[in-house]
């Protein structure tokens, strides 16, 4: 008979973190690298390296303490106690596996925002290059690296900057849940990216890969080892946004607490509830794709090849049938920020919740239905062209619903200025620009001077940087004090938005004019007639990233040196998350609460509050 | 349907004047633009009037949102320090049935018009009746690949990283620059030896992906005569920013004449070594003169 004694005594003696993933990831690589090199079609080591990537992800996340639960179970040894927020504290929990919500939502965003400075610093040396037309600063082989590592670097961040951060560490508090419905598979979700990030940066050992974000093979296939970073790292950024996506349904349909009604679900919430369907559906496609391209690489089949009777459509197909969602991905979660926060500082209920959770749903559906616009000139049959200019075209009208309800909203309001909502409102004005200039893309005949030229790529920078950054920005200024317990300062915040609204403008609203005047995108070289506009832009994108170090600067500076303390409700907001205490207890709500208000009804007579919490009321908010 | 009254009124009369007013400016200010690609071919003229119906209308949406905005952080901004609630306006029905309407009218307005530029005859033929031919059997989209149409038959042959060109109506011969005659239709057909590039004429308002296997077919006539500048428009390895020539030439038929004879004699021992036209070269093994 076993006793509880015996049980105890078997226990995983390995200690699980991160050191442990990376000691136990390098001889898996090495053991990927070794048996793909015997058993491997090709002479070249491209086999050996995506499996070397493979075993060294599974091996790490083996290390950090993935396989422990699985394991405990099956031997029936004593689970840790990893699972329970209240036994894990200290500063060590943000450094291991860890199941609360809370502490990945921060793990996230830490990751993602040092990731972002790489990006950054990617994008400068891009710029930096381009101060000579004539590829004289930077040879175009390592220009061409640059191109790679900063696009899918920056795709990886914007794929996730929001919803893994915000979305995980607030959508629990919203629905006024005590944590995920998965938390295993949240925590899977973040650790994906941490090695995707990795295998990505080591592309630069192989010299980079030449495609850029696209991938489009034949190029793909003639593409050295760098390529295989490429497949292996966007392949663990899909699985994460499955995985998430699943997630994040399964809690926001399951686990909403008493009262928290479908028409009372917090805006925000909808657009991850959004965003989450498309990452859970489009992702699959884009995994597919990648499987074949490695397998094109690898065991010389031919999906891709039309020398041997496949096609390069195919590809482009796949490729842009999860493409054109994944920008959806990205901007749904920021439509949801943007009309969360707007009535919270305009002091007046949400103008038109429920056509905005429809514009919402709008541009979600659409998106399925766009994605050949970026083939128009690439020889797809002419039939369809107007299919899709007419499906793209009408994308509008769902996103000009979002503009909609923020504009009713701001009608007649009492708006307090904060930083946040300085950031809410420099939204606006760069997604109208990138959602206008997205009409002429989106129109045959204009497309064919445009398509692949600087004017597209100033139109996607638009809507991810001057979008989905910017509203991550608010995001930042609105909910950190609520996370880390600490206020921004709102002096170095006005500041920083300033700045970085007029550096983001004055760099790249010159490119729309660049792309119209001949300058094709990804070009190391370039029409010496347009150095003077590309220094402009040079110079413009510094004075970016220097806004996005005061950022950072502001944000140490206001946790670790002026150390306001921020009260429970800093901002007076009726929404559920505002009426926890500050730092959030570990299953955030005593017991689950009863819902009986909406999260806007500001100036609502007779409005109730949100929630009754039982005992564990902090600030009340509402006017 | 529209009852504004008290505040409603005054704020919704003020912007309307300032919008309309505003927009006047902008539209008028848009129209003195002259778009690219210019009118040096009739494909880039329509090209550049369909920029500039853009612009007008993307001028007003554009001016009404930012006033609002400016409006707002102006006039809806709180006075004093007091934390006050706005009136609790849940909603307005005919305002978002209106604004969804005039976005759904403009958009429609937007495809037909865009539609009708594609499938009138100059830009149809802009933007091609693609010859998709991938691989096999050897039979491509153009009926008159290789054939005396009324059209010039040009191939764009891409590769990395370098587009050459083979006018099939001469015999197929090769040349380096592409030189088109004057008021001319030209039939291209662009096609890759190795990997997807995309022939971008920008002065003639043409861009078509070069695939291998692939005779994809876009049309242009060029309509004054002059330098373009031909560029490569899908990435395509590391000397993709230096696949570009500035060399293009419209120029007057009998110059053509005189060019294409010079070059068939020139060519003559480089022709003998070249396979001959084809609609695509892929993936047959290729043996260029050098």
């Amino acid at each position: 008979m076993v006793t509880a004694e015996h049980v105890s005594e078997r226990r995983l003696s390995i200690p699980n973190n991160p050191i442990t993933g990376v000691l136990l990831a390098i001889p898996a690589y090495f053991a990927g690298l070794w048996l793909g090199t015997l058993f491997g079609l090709n002479d070249d080591a491209n086999t050996g390296v995506i499996l070397g990537y493979t075993f060294a992800t599974a091996a790490f996340l083996i290390g950090v303490g993935f396989l422990n639960y699985p394991l405990e179970r099956l031997f029936g040894w004593r689970v840790s106690p990893i699972s329970d927020p209240e036994e894990n504290r200290g500063i060590g929990r943000f450094f291991r596996l860890s199941l609360d919500h809370k502490v990945i939502g921060m793990q996230y965003l830490v990751t993602i925002l040092i990731m972002l400075l790489f990006g950054g610093i990617g994008a400068m040396l891009i710029r930096s290059s381009l101060l000579s037309p004539d590829s004289s600063i930077t040879p175009p082989g390592q220009y061409i690296m640059l191109i790679g590592l900063h696009s899918v670097m920056m795709i990886f961040i914007t794929s996730a900057v929001i919803v893994g951060p915000f979305g995980n560490y607030l959508v629990p508090l919203m629905i006024g849940a005590r944590r995920m419905a998965f938390p295993r598979l949240e925590a899977l979700s973040f650790w994906l990216v941490p090695p995707a990030a990795v295998i990505l940066a080591a592309a630069a050992f192989w010299g980079g890969f030449p495609t850029g974000w696209t991938g489009y093979p034949p190029l793909s296939e003639q593409a050295g080892q760098g390529m295989d970073s490429y497949i292996v790292g966007f392949a663990l950024i899909g699985l994460a946004l499955i995985v998430s996506g699943i997630n994040m349904l399964a809690t926001i349909i399951t686990l909403r607490a008493p009262g928290m009604t479908w028409t009372r679900l917090p805006i925000f919430v909808w657009g991850i509830f959004t965003t989450s369907i498309l990452g859970m559906l489009a992702a699959p496609v884009l995994a597919v794709a990648l499987v074949q391209l490695a397998m094109d690489r690898t065991v010389q089949t031919s999906f891709f090849l039309s020398a041997n009777g496949g096609s390069n459509y195919l590809w482009q197909n796949l490729f842009w049938f999860f493409g054109h969602p994944e920008v959806y991905i990205f901007i749904l979660p920021a439509f949801g920020i943007i009309m969360e926060i707007v009535p919270h500082f305009a002091r007046k209920p949400l103008w038109g919740y429920r056509t905005g959770v429809v514009g919402l749903f709008g541009v979600a559906l659409l998106s399925w239905f766009v994605w050949q616009h970026h083939l128009f000139v690439s020889g797809i049959a002419p039939v369809l062209r107007p299919f899709y200019m007419l499906s793209t075209e009408l994308i509008s009208i769902p996103t000009g619903i979002i503009f909609l309800v923020t504009l009713g909203t701001l009608w007649r309001a009492r708006v307090w200025f904060t930083v946040p909502m300085l950031f809410c409102m420099g939204f606006l004005f760069n997604f109208l620009i990138g959602g206008i200039s997205g009409v002429y893309l989106s129109d045959v005949p204009t497309d064919v001077t445009l398509h692949g030229s600087y004017f597209s790529m100033a139109h996607f920078h638009y809507t991810i940087m001057g979008g989905e950054i910017f509203a991550l920005m608010a995001a930042c200024y609105y909910w950190l004090p609520k996370m880390t317990g600490k206020m921004l300062s709102a002096t170095i915040g006005r500041v920083h938005f300033w700045w970085m609204f007029i550096a983001f403008n004055s760099t790249f609203f010159p490119l729309f004019i660049a792309g119209i005047l001949n300058m094709p995108r990804r070009v190391s070289s370039y029409d010496p007639a347009l150095q003077g506009l590309n220094t402009w832009v040079t110079i413009s994108a510094y004075f970016l990233f220097g806004s996005m170090i005061l950022f950072a600067g502001n944000v140490i500076y206001s946790l670790f040196f002026s150390a306001r303390p921020a009260l429970a409700n800093p901002w007076h907001a009726r929404s559920l998350e505002w009426q926890l205490p500050t730092p959030v207890p570990a299953y955030n709500f005593e017991r689950v609460p009863m819902i009986v208000g909406g999260p806007y009804d500001y100036g609502v007579p007779n409005a109730r509050p949100v929630a009754d919490l039982g005992g564990l009321v902090g600030v009340t908010g509402g006017g | 349907m529209f009852r504004l009254e008290g505040q409603d009124r005054v704020h919704a009369g003020r912007l309307a004047v300032i919008w309309v007013i505003l927009s006047v400016i902008g539209i008028v200010a848009a129209l003195q633009i002259h778009y690219p690609p210019y009118d040096n071919s009739v494909q880039g003229a329509d090209q550049s009037k369909t920029m500039a119906l853009m612009t007008v209308l993307a001028v007003p949406i554009f001016i009404g949102v930012v006033l609002m905005l400016v409006y707002s952080a102006i006039f809806f901004r709180r006075r004093g320090l007091e934390l006050v609630d706005g009136p609790p306006m849940l909603g307005n029905t005919p305002v978002q049935v209106a604004w969804i309407g005039i976005s759904a009218v403009v958009v429609l307005f937007l495809a037909v018009v865009g539609i009708t530029t594609l499938a009138s005859s100059s830009a149809a033929q802009a933007v091609g009746a693609a010859g998709r031919a991938i691989g096999q059997s050897g039979e491509t989209g153009s009926s008159t690949a290789g054939g005396q149409g009324p059209e010039l038959q040009v191939q764009v042959v891409a590769q990395q990283w370098y587009f050459t060109y083979r006018y099939a109506d001469y015999g197929g011969v090769e040349t380096t620059h592409l030189y088109l005659p004057l008021n001319r239709p030209v039939e291209l057909h662009v096609t890759s030896l190795d990997i997807i590039h995309s022939f971008w004429a920008y002065q003639l308002g043409v861009k078509a992906d070069a695939n291998p296997g692939v005779d994809n077919v876009f049309h242009v006539t060029p309509d004054k005569l002059g330098g373009f500048q031909v560029r490569c428009a899908e990435l395509c390895g590391i000397w993709h920013g230096h696949m570009a020539d500035s060399d293009g030439r419209v120029v007057s038929q009998s110059d053509f004449d005189a060019w294409i004879a010079q070059q068939q004699k020139d060519e003559a021992d480089i022709q003998k070594a070249l396979p001959s036209y084809a609609p695509y070269y892929f993936p047959e093994p290729l043996t260029k003169g050098s």
